[in-house]
């Protein structure tokens, strides 16, 4: 352990890792051009991808990746909480529960008993939550993975001390100001850009495939209005069902308008929803 | 018989004539116009659409394509045809050339005790634009009066403008959701260009019926391969409007809108529209007349402040957000506010309507909600309030 010189009045910067792939926090070392400027405008006090040497709290900002999935995590969170003065999280995990909160639809145990030959060693919740579930949080940055230039837009806003530019909006408005022609409209593509929240900078429809939902719902998102639109334009229910059913399958929006597909692909076609549809259970 | 004139013969063309350019014509104008420094841009195919483009001959052209439109609906389909103008709008509206998505507007750098702050240059670029319609010249127009002739004038806009060359060409083939006829911007156009074409392909053969518009169009327009019009040729043009006007696939009843929107406020309309309403924006990105911008200013690593102006949409929550909150929360809220502000309020505050038919709207929204059909169902039980139907969902 290193002590911080009492010279040093640069704010520190914490990085926090919980039920996560890492691709999220691997996106500040992604910030390849900007990261030694960075450095000399935080200290990176805890980041253990890119050093063991740590510095112990409290920090000015910790950036939490990950979702709540185990009992030491629900307690380790408070911990990380109590260290901070201001607490990021980021990524669809930290933010929605991530794809392993498709384990919030299944039978407890369900997803353990496929993926592990030995469940009985694991000691796990039921549910997978996203961290404002359990501490309170300042700011949520979405994504799977996040935007390296969201990143630092929300770094450089908590160091002025302003308000992060970053839009509540749907992708829509990205296609629209890069020109992207609208896939729904032009190809009847299934597309989940009406409901999604911009930050990718739409890069999917602009190589031609529908928007996967990656940064979770957009503000006031109208599910309901563009499942019945995808479902008119010949989007079979159960297809509709997993749309709405992937990294961010617990995010509230998303949640409600899988559940309807759901149990209504099950009523017109007789059967539940099965694994290989995609779905889950 | 014609008289035909070649490219160099010095004949000179005046405001009011009316000429006949055939292909190659066109093509030399286009030339012409790319030699005089202008930054030609016109129609052109990309993924699926009909959509601004790099133009540098006819050949870039989209010939013999056509589109099929219908509420959230647009289709391109190719025919052996040789028209060259045989199309109704695209998602892509010219306003973007002038009112880009995205620009910096200025950055400050501290410098000591003071600030430096430096705007971006001029832009130096000549536009000409070939093969607008009608609605998109009218459009243009909306625009002027609030971006440059208005009491507080962008003057990046204003610059792009004035060094702006348009070649309207006339509408022979309106889309299933086009209305311009019903708010009088097309098919035919009587001013607002340099150059208009109306595009024939009769027993007289394929050519384009060519009017200037201003002196320049003229001087242009004497430099290229034309003949003079002769009657047929003049009837032609006016056989395509007409053919044109009863293709129209949409109309809108413009008596005493403005005022049937004012006094409809409460209409539980606004909420049935809500509920299949995205919200997502597109209809307001897609208009040409849309001008709501949202201005942030940020900082970077260098320490530099940016003070940047992007699209933004009625629709958007943050737009009206204030104090507290958004002022719009609403969806039935926001669509009102959009719907309104087009067709009535526009009028109170710049003397004009703003829509002018492109139908852009109604293509381009996912869910296919139609301005048109909205305006009918409030007319047909106009003076109903929400605040008689108690159960309506999501009234505020």
């Amino acid at each position: 352990m290193t002590v911080a010189p009492l010279t040093d009045s640069r704010p520190t910067l914490a990085v926090w890792k919980f039920a996560s792939c890492d691709g999220c926090q691997l996106s500040l070392l992604d910030c390849e051009d900007e990261l030694l400027t960075l450095a000399g405008a935080v200290r990176f006090a805890h980041f253990t991808e890119m050093s063991r040497s740590t510095i112990p709290g409290p920090y000015d900002v910790s950036l939490v990746e990950g979702s709540i999935c185990t009992p030491e995590d629900a307690e380790r969170i408070k911990d990380v909480r109590a260290n901070s003065r201001y607490l990021v999280t980021i990524g669809a995990c930290a933010t929605a529960g991530g794809i392993q909160g498709l384990k919030n639809f299944a039978a407890a145990g369900a997803y353990a008993g496929a993926v592990y030959a030995h469940p009985e060693y694991l000691r796990t919740l039921e549910s997978s939550t996203p961290i404002a579930e359990h501490v309170a949080v300042d700011y949520e940055l979405r994504g799977c993975p996040i935007d390296r230039g969201q990143l630092l837009e929300v770094l450089l806003a908590f160091l002025a001390g302003r308000r992060p530019v970053i839009a509540g909006h749907s992708v829509c408005q990205e296609c629209k100001g890069r020109g992207t022609v609208c896939l729904l409209v032009s190809e009847g593509t299934a597309c989940l850009g009406p409901v999604t929240r911009a930050g990718c900078g739409a890069l999917c429809p602009a190589t031609g495939r529908g928007c996967f939902g990656c940064f979770g719902p957009c503000e006031g998102a109208n599910t309901s209005a563009l499942a019945t639109q995808l479902r008119e334009t010949g989007t079979d229910e159960f297809e509709v069902a997993r749309l709405f059913h992937t990294f961010n399958a617990w995010a509230p929006a998303f949640r409600d308008q899988f559940e309807t597909s759901a149990a209504l692909a099950a009523a017109t076609s007789g059967r539940e929803v099965r694994r290989d549809d995609g779905v889950g259970r | 018989m014609t008289t035909r004139h070649e490219a160099s013969d010095g004949s000179t063309i005046e405001p009011g004539d009316v000429v006949v350019l055939h292909v190659q014509g066109l093509e030399e104008l286009i030339a012409s116009l790319i030699d005089a420094g202008f930054d030609t841009r016109g129609p052109s195919v990309r993924n699926g659409a009909i959509v601004p483009g790099a133009l540098h001959g006819v050949t870039d052209l989209p010939k013999g394509v056509h589109d099929v439109q219908a509420p959230g609906r647009y289709r391109l389909e190719h025919s052996d045809d040789g028209q060259l103008f045989g199309w109704a709008v695209g998602p892509g509206s010219w306003k973007a050339e002038f009112f880009p998505p995205s620009q910096e507007l200025w950055r400050a750098s501290p410098a000591g005790d003071s600030m430096v702050f430096t705007e971006p240059a001029p832009d130096q670029r000549r536009l000409a634009i070939i093969g607008a319609r009608p609605c998109e010249v009218a459009a243009l127009s909306v625009l002027d009066r609030v971006l440059a002739n208005g009491e507080h004038r962008d003057p990046r806009y204003v610059e792009r403008r004035d060094a702006n060359f348009v070649v309207v060409v006339e509408c022979g083939r309106p889309g299933a959701t086009c209305f311009c006829s019903s708010m009088g911007t097309g098919p035919g156009i009587d001013a607002g260009f340099d150059v208009a074409l109306t595009e024939v392909d009769d027993s007289d053969g394929h050519r384009f019926v060519a009017r200037p518009g201003t002196q320049r169009g003229a001087d242009f327009l004497s430099r290229v391969t034309h003949e003079e019009s002769t009657d047929r040729d003049r009837g032609a043009r006016v056989a395509v409007l007409e053919r044109a006007g009863v293709q129209m696939g949409r109309r809108l009843d413009t008596e005493g809108l403005a005022s049937l929107l004012a006094r409809n406020v409460e209409h539980p309309h606004w909420d049935e529209v809500a509920e299949r309403c995205l919200s997502c924006a597109n209809c307001t990105l897609v208009c040409p007349t849309c001008f709501c911008s949202d201005v942030r200013d940020t900082t970077d690593l260098a320490g530099d402040f940016h003070r940047r102006r992007t699209w933004s949409s009625c629709f958007d929550l943050d737009h009206s957000y204030l104090h507290g909150g958004p002022v719009r929360a609403s969806v039935s809220s926001r669509y009102r506010q959009w719907m309104t502000h087009k067709l009535s309020t526009w009028w109170d505050q710049f003397d004009t309507s703003g829509c002018v038919g492109c139908g852009r709207c109604v293509t381009w929204c996912p869910v296919g909600i139609d301005i048109t059909e909205e305006v009918r169902a409030i007319a047909t039980s106009d003076g109903a309030s929400r605040r008689d139907v108690p159960s309506v969902k999501g009234a505020p």
